[in-house]
């Protein structure tokens, strides 16, 4: 299908429509208030939201935000030593990776960038990228590019290490990192008139879900090490 | 706390079983072994809205009911643009009208009453009269705020409502704002009694908004009914709702996480409802500490200020053994509800492999409880060929003593593309006497029936799917819920509406079988209040009995003949009873070297017999 030929979207409507026995819509009030009766143009229109500023910078920023954790689970492949911690990591690179398909969804259905200005690639700070870790001469820097993400510094250290010490410093990373998540989310429903979307509430909603679960995941296998 | 234990899975397959100072509760060689999704009818389908290919095997799609006028939106269907012209006139589109509601439409959660079906929707609910052929559409009803799942009882309609844009008034304009006194989140109660004329007549506010609730019957009082709200969301700031605070408990013993909400309902005056308790249901038995349920492993994480299960998604009470499953985003857990407005933790149980405890369903006896994981929340495809079999599955766990203990996983059976959104979501038991089989929504992939009458071997034996929305670019649709209500599987289309199925008979399911599943009937049916089904003494459900147990590898043919014929001799006269009691003995005898269910369904065939010969 491309997209739905509008000849055959009217036809659909039509033939709803014309079936004369469909009854009336109704929408209620207030509790103990009469209903009224509505068009079906009118209930359409209810179920439009919009979004706002605020919510596209957190879909932009938690592209940005996740891609961090991806790039970590590619440290792990070389670096971890726990079977556990491998298989954790399995699981959040390929949730991670999925939502940021949800997300870049999100923002090119509604006309957005995926990449805020400012944000782009060529404008992060290089040493982030840990996998590429920059000449020594340039120590990297304790700020991370926003927060909830792990500092420049912090994914050097966790490029440098191996074995069980980078698996306990991958977990207490990625719980770090999850947090920051959550924290995220936390801002952007306290910012006004945002996350009204209902695609964007239903996506924070399992952010913190899965992300809570595997914040607590985490801590068992760390415990455990 | 209880000790908890590991269900050896991929965890065992890896041989990483953490838990060194538990005794692993299946020896290693009884471990169940990993499904393997491979591609098979459903994967390849071809894609479209209305004309999406279809597969099926084991049930029929007998009518497939498009969403009513008002409930369907053409701008909410997009792809993105392939070329500069498309870009363009997107881009000036969006400039127009920056209003776009995907998944604002999407329907969801059904109930059954008084010959009708409830099917919720993000933008309010539909009813169909169902009691004969093609459902037909008898009232609409639009108030936005999702995800509207929806229960029944008597002229009463609740719906659940979580995002922060309803209003109490159903209305026209978003409650926008962190505090704003038009919002509302919690539950609606709708007086349905008159369909030309429906009205909202009370909206209890809850903290968390509500995602799901549950219906629970109060056994000392006919006259009033107590909901169970289940709510995930953020916590409401206490100047728009001065119940409400957050935190951690440690902090803030008040906090609003860490409980559900019991809401009372007298249905005398059911515009008074209002919530009555929040237990601590996840606290610590011994110590009491609000957040008792697992934090961390056994050395003990538990004073970090980190996330934990403080929330159920979705709980299933099944009044007749007082008992409750929830399964609650880090934990599945089992609640005595004897006392329903007290609701008590008698169990809970952790596994790695399950991300987000979704929901629950015993089945008949009881003593089991299928969980399931809604791994990356119903948006995504998780249900791909490289995706772990036992990662957004399903756990079917037993009850043993009051205890919860995990048996085994079981996945959707079909590798599915990359276009379909897919995981476990919601369904229900079949009641076919003698097995325990769930029908079930996996959102794209499709509608899957689960024979998991073993527990430790769960297997698929009927199914229904369609193709993706557009082949090649995911669009959120796909079956929600798949319930068996009085004798047809309902599926609620997110995207396409309502579909309703026919089982069909099979290798893996008789006529007699089906038969005596659709002879069970009730008057009102909430999938999440669960009720004991008991089936008549009669010829069919006396057949179905006997095809289990000559479908047996281990069938004694000669005794199966011996009670065909009697089964015969029952349909031929009910009053042709010679021989009955011979066959009960020869059952009975036969009942007590038999194992498994096997044992049961004899058991069950010689107390008919016995009955019969009086």
């Amino acid at each position: 299908m491309t997209l739905l030929p509008g000849l055959l979207l009217a036809g659909l409507i039509a033939a709803q429509s014309a079936g004369s026995q469909t009854p009336p819509i109704f929408q209620p009030g207030a509790p103990g208030a009469a209903s009224r009766v509505i068009t079906p143009g009118e209930a359409v229109a209810l179920s439009r939201s919009t979004f706002t500023g605020d919510d596209v910078a957190f879909m932009q920023h938690m592209i940005v935000h996740h891609a961090q954790a991806v790039e970590m689970v590619e440290l792990l492949q070389t670096r971890a030593a726990s079977p556990a911690v491998r298989l954790m990591g399995r699981r959040i690179a390929l949730s991670q990776q999925a939502e940021m398909d949800i997300m870049r969804d999100w923002l090119s259905q509604r006309g957005q960038p995926l990449e805020m200005p400012g944000m782009s690639h060529a404008g992060m700070d290089h040493s982030a990228h840990a996998g590429h870790a920059p000449a020594r001469a340039m120590p990297a820097s304790d700020t991370p590019v926003m927060p909830g993400m792990l500092s420049p510094a912090q994914m050097q250290t966790l490029a440098a290490a191996t074995g069980p010490a980078f698996d306990r410093l991958f977990l207490t990373g990625m719980i770090q990192h999850h947090q920051g998540a959550l924290d995220m989310v936390d801002a952007l429903l306290a910012t006004d008139g945002a996350a009204e979307d209902t695609l964007l509430s239903d996506f924070t909603n399992s952010v913190v879900s899965d992300q809570s679960a595997e914040i607590l995941r985490m801590q068992s296998i760390l415990s455990d090490l | 706390m209880n000790v908890r234990r590991t269900l050896l899975s991929t965890a065992a397959a890896l041989g990483v079983l953490t838990g060194a100072g538990l005794a692993p509760t299946l020896a290693s060689a009884q471990a169940p072994a990993a499904q393997v999704i491979a591609a098979d009818a459903r994967t390849g389908l071809s894609g479209g809205l209305h004309d999406a290919g279809q597969a099926a095997s084991g049930m029929a799609l007998e009518y497939s009911v498009p969403p009513p006028p008002g409930f369907f939106d053409p701008d909410a269907l997009f792809a993105p643009p392939r070329n500069q012209a498309e870009a363009e006139a997107f881009q000036a589109r969006m400039r127009a009208n920056p209003k776009y509601g995907p998944l604002a439409l999407a329907n969801t959660d059904m109930a059954m009453s008084d010959g009708k079906l409830f099917l919720g929707n993000f933008n309010g609910f539909n009813a169909y009269d169902v009691t004969d052929g093609a459902p037909r559409l008898v009232m609409s009803v639009v108030c936005p705020g999702g995800q509207g799942d929806v229960s029944v009882h008597g002229n009463l309609l609740f719906m659940s409502v979580e995002e922060n844009r309803a209003r109490l008034d159903c209305g026209t304009t978003a409650a926008t704002g962190e505090v704003n006194a038009e919002r509302f989140r919690g539950v609606r109660i709708f007086d349905i009694s008159d369909l030309n004329a429906p009205r909202q007549i009370a909206a209890v506010q809850t903290c968390r908004g509500s995602h799901t609730h549950t219906l629970v019957p109060d056994p000392a009082d006919p006259r009033s009914l107590y909901i169970y709200n289940s709510g995930t969301s953020n916590v409401r700031k206490t100047e728009e709702l001065s119940i409400c605070t957050d935190g951690q408990p440690d902090q803030n013993p008040e906090t609003a996480l860490f409980s559900i909400d019991v809401i009372k309902v007298n249905l005398d005056r059911p515009q008074d409802a209002a919530i009555v308790n929040r237990p601590r249901i996840f606290a610590d038995s011994v110590t009491g500490r609000v957040a008792g349920l697992w934090r961390g492993g056994r050395a003990g994480i538990a004073s970090q200020n980190t996330s934990q299960t403080n929330q159920c998604h979705d709980i299933t009470v099944y009044p007749d053994i007082g008992l409750a499953a929830g399964a609650c985003s880090g934990n599945g857990i089992l609640l005595d509800i004897s006392d329903p407005q007290n609701p008590t933790r008698v169990s809970d149980i952790f596994d790695p492999d399950m991300a987000y405890w979704h929901s629950a369903t015993f089945n008949n006896a009881g003593d089991k409880v299928v969980f399931t994981d809604e791994w990356g929340g119903g948006i995504g495809a998780r249900c791909r060929a490289e995706d772990p079999s036992t990662w957004g599955a399903n756990m079917v766990a037993t009850i043993e003593n009051r205890t919860l203990r995990g048996r085994a996983f079981h996945k959707l059976p079909s590798a599915q593309p990359d276009d379909q959104n897919c995981v476990a979501h919601n369904g229900m038991i079949i009641p076919v006497p003698g097995r325990d089989l769930m029908v079930q929504a996996w959102y794209q992939g499709g509608v899957s029936v689960m024979d998991f009458t073993d527990p430790t071997k769960p297997f698929e034996i009927a199914y229904f799917d369609r193709g993706p929305v557009e082949t090649g670019k995911l669009f959120v649709a796909g079956s929600w819920s798949a319930y068996w209500l009085n004798g047809r599987i309902w599926s609620s289309e997110i995207a396409r509406g309502l579909d309703v199925l026919k089982l069909v008979p099979g290798p893996n399911l008789s006529a007699a079988e089906i038969a005596a599943a659709e002879s069970v009937r009730a008057d009102t049916i909430n999938p999440q209040t669960q009720m004991r089904v008991s089936w008549p003494d009669s010829p069919e459900v006396a057949q179905a009995y006997l095809d289990q147990i000559a479908r047996s590898p281990a069938a004694d043919a000669a005794l199966t003949a011996q009670v065909q014929a009697g089964v015969d001799q029952w349909r031929q006269s009910a009053g042709a009873r010679q021989g009955s009691a011979e066959l009960a003995a020869a059952l009975t005898a036969a009942a007590e070297k038999a194992t498994g269910a096997d044992k049961g369904r004899m058991t069950a065939l010689a107390g008919m017999f016995g009955r019969r010969a009086g």
